[in-house]
């Protein structure tokens, strides 16, 4: 009898969670699947800001977006002064050039690096599950609707929280990837892991159009 | 005056540094026509000494806010191959050498280099061809760089998040 009841709660616990499971491949497969395509005046977006040339690319893409685009959210490492500074700098000529703009506001978060330059490969699993444990309370202050990234390793704990925020039922939020000009023939790591999860994966050069189809190529745009 | 300015951007590159910096080097940048060499040395730890004679000065420094000046001032520009750097060398007509740092991780900034020099608009080398490079190159084959369109990118954006008029 004993052996039974416990045979039976087995069973039901593997049930269930085998409902969750599948509960969750279909919540992913529909957040991944739907285009949130509705008309609207503004969206407020969160730009991941990454060390020396992704920032500056990143800024160059923004610098093209309309004030529609607000407010911006930045979000760069906790150890990256030198974006910090190109960020108010680009916001401050913003305003100049444009009085209307002036009260937009603006604000940068900072989150732990994911992996510094030459980081090991086992400890930055460690890293990066320790950003993603800040990223995602970020990102569900903040519910953006757009997330714009290009590649540093900070964007893909940013990116899972986002995907998570949709998951959850609690809002879906729109994934731009555009991967670096720097990248003429091979996706980068953090290229290879969004390519399936963002909602518009973009590439600057023809041979990576080729290899990847489903990316978007616009030419260079930076 | 004729000048000539190397960057790493926000990155250390010692072995480039210490290349360009011996007096060797430094010997062959002055017969080729340069007085003034600038070295932005980044988070490097190797740090050369400045100095200044009657026909060649050593500028070094590790950080500016922009470097616009300083690249716009330079008749040569010998640059790590980051985008940025190598972007805002090449947006401002500046012939560019570009020294591909051999100790990063799968080398992907190889491709741009790679690229761009395809398309005629740089020269590429490593720390160890980069004197060869030096006294064989000739500037005037390069071309001219168009620059990115990122109003495409903002077109192809209002589009598909709905914000088109």
């Amino acid at each position: 009898m004993r052996r039974f009841s416990a045979l039976m709660c087995v069973l039901i616990l593997a049930a269930a969670a085998g409902a969750v499971a599948a509960f969750l491949i279909l919540r992913i497969w529909v957040v991944l699947r739907s285009r949130d395509f509705m008309p609207r005046e503004s969206l407020s977006i969160l730009v991941v800001a990454g060390s020396g040339g992704h920032t500056t690319e990143i800024l160059r893409l923004l610098g093209s977006l309309s004030n529609a685009y607000s407010p911006r959210h930045y979000v760069i490492a906790d150890t990256d002064e030198m974006s910090a500074n190109k960020i108010n700098s680009f916001e401050l000529d913003r305003a100049d050039r444009d009085p209307s703009n002036m009260y937009t506001k603006y604000y940068i978060h900072r989150i732990p690096r994911s992996r510094e330059v030459r980081q090991s490969w086992p400890s930055t699993v460690f890293t990066t599950l320790h950003s993603m444990w800040l990223s995602f309370p970020l990102i569900h202050q903040v519910k953006p609707d757009l997330v714009l990234c290009n590649g540093p390793g900070t964007c893909v704990p940013i990116c899972v929280s986002a995907l998570l925020l949709g998951i959850l039922g609690i809002k879906k939020v729109i994934i731009v990837y555009v991967e670096s000009v720097c990248r003429v023939e091979t996706l980068s790591l953090s290229g290879k892991i969004l390519f399936h999860l963002s909602d518009y994966f973009i590439v600057q050069w023809p041979a990576l159009k080729e290899k990847y189809p489903k990316s978007v190529y616009l030419g260079r745009i930076v | 005056m004729k000048c000539a300015f190397v960057t790493v951007g926000t990155t250390s590159f010692d072995d480039l540094i210490a290349c360009v910096s011996a007096p060797d080097s430094l010997q062959k940048i002055e017969s080729l026509g340069y007085n003034r060499l600038i070295l932005q040395i980044g988070r490097g730890t190797v740090v050369p000494e400045p100095f200044s004679t009657e026909s060649f000065t050593l500028d070094v420094y590790r950080y500016k806010d922009s470097l616009k000046e300083d690249i716009r001032k330079a008749d040569l520009v010998i640059s790590h191959a980051g985008a940025g750097s190598c972007l805002e060398a090449l947006e401002k007509g500046k012939p560019l050498v570009v020294v591909i740092n051999e100790k990063l991780m799968n080398n992907h900034q190889l491709e741009l280099a790679k690229q761009l020099h395809k398309e005629g608009h740089l020269f590429y080398c490593t720390c160890s061809t980069l004197p060869g490079l030096l006294q064989s190159m000739d500037l005037s084959t390069l071309k001219c760089y168009p620059p990115g369109q990122p109003e495409k990118f903002s077109a192809f954006l209002d589009k598909v998040v709905g914000l088109q008029k």
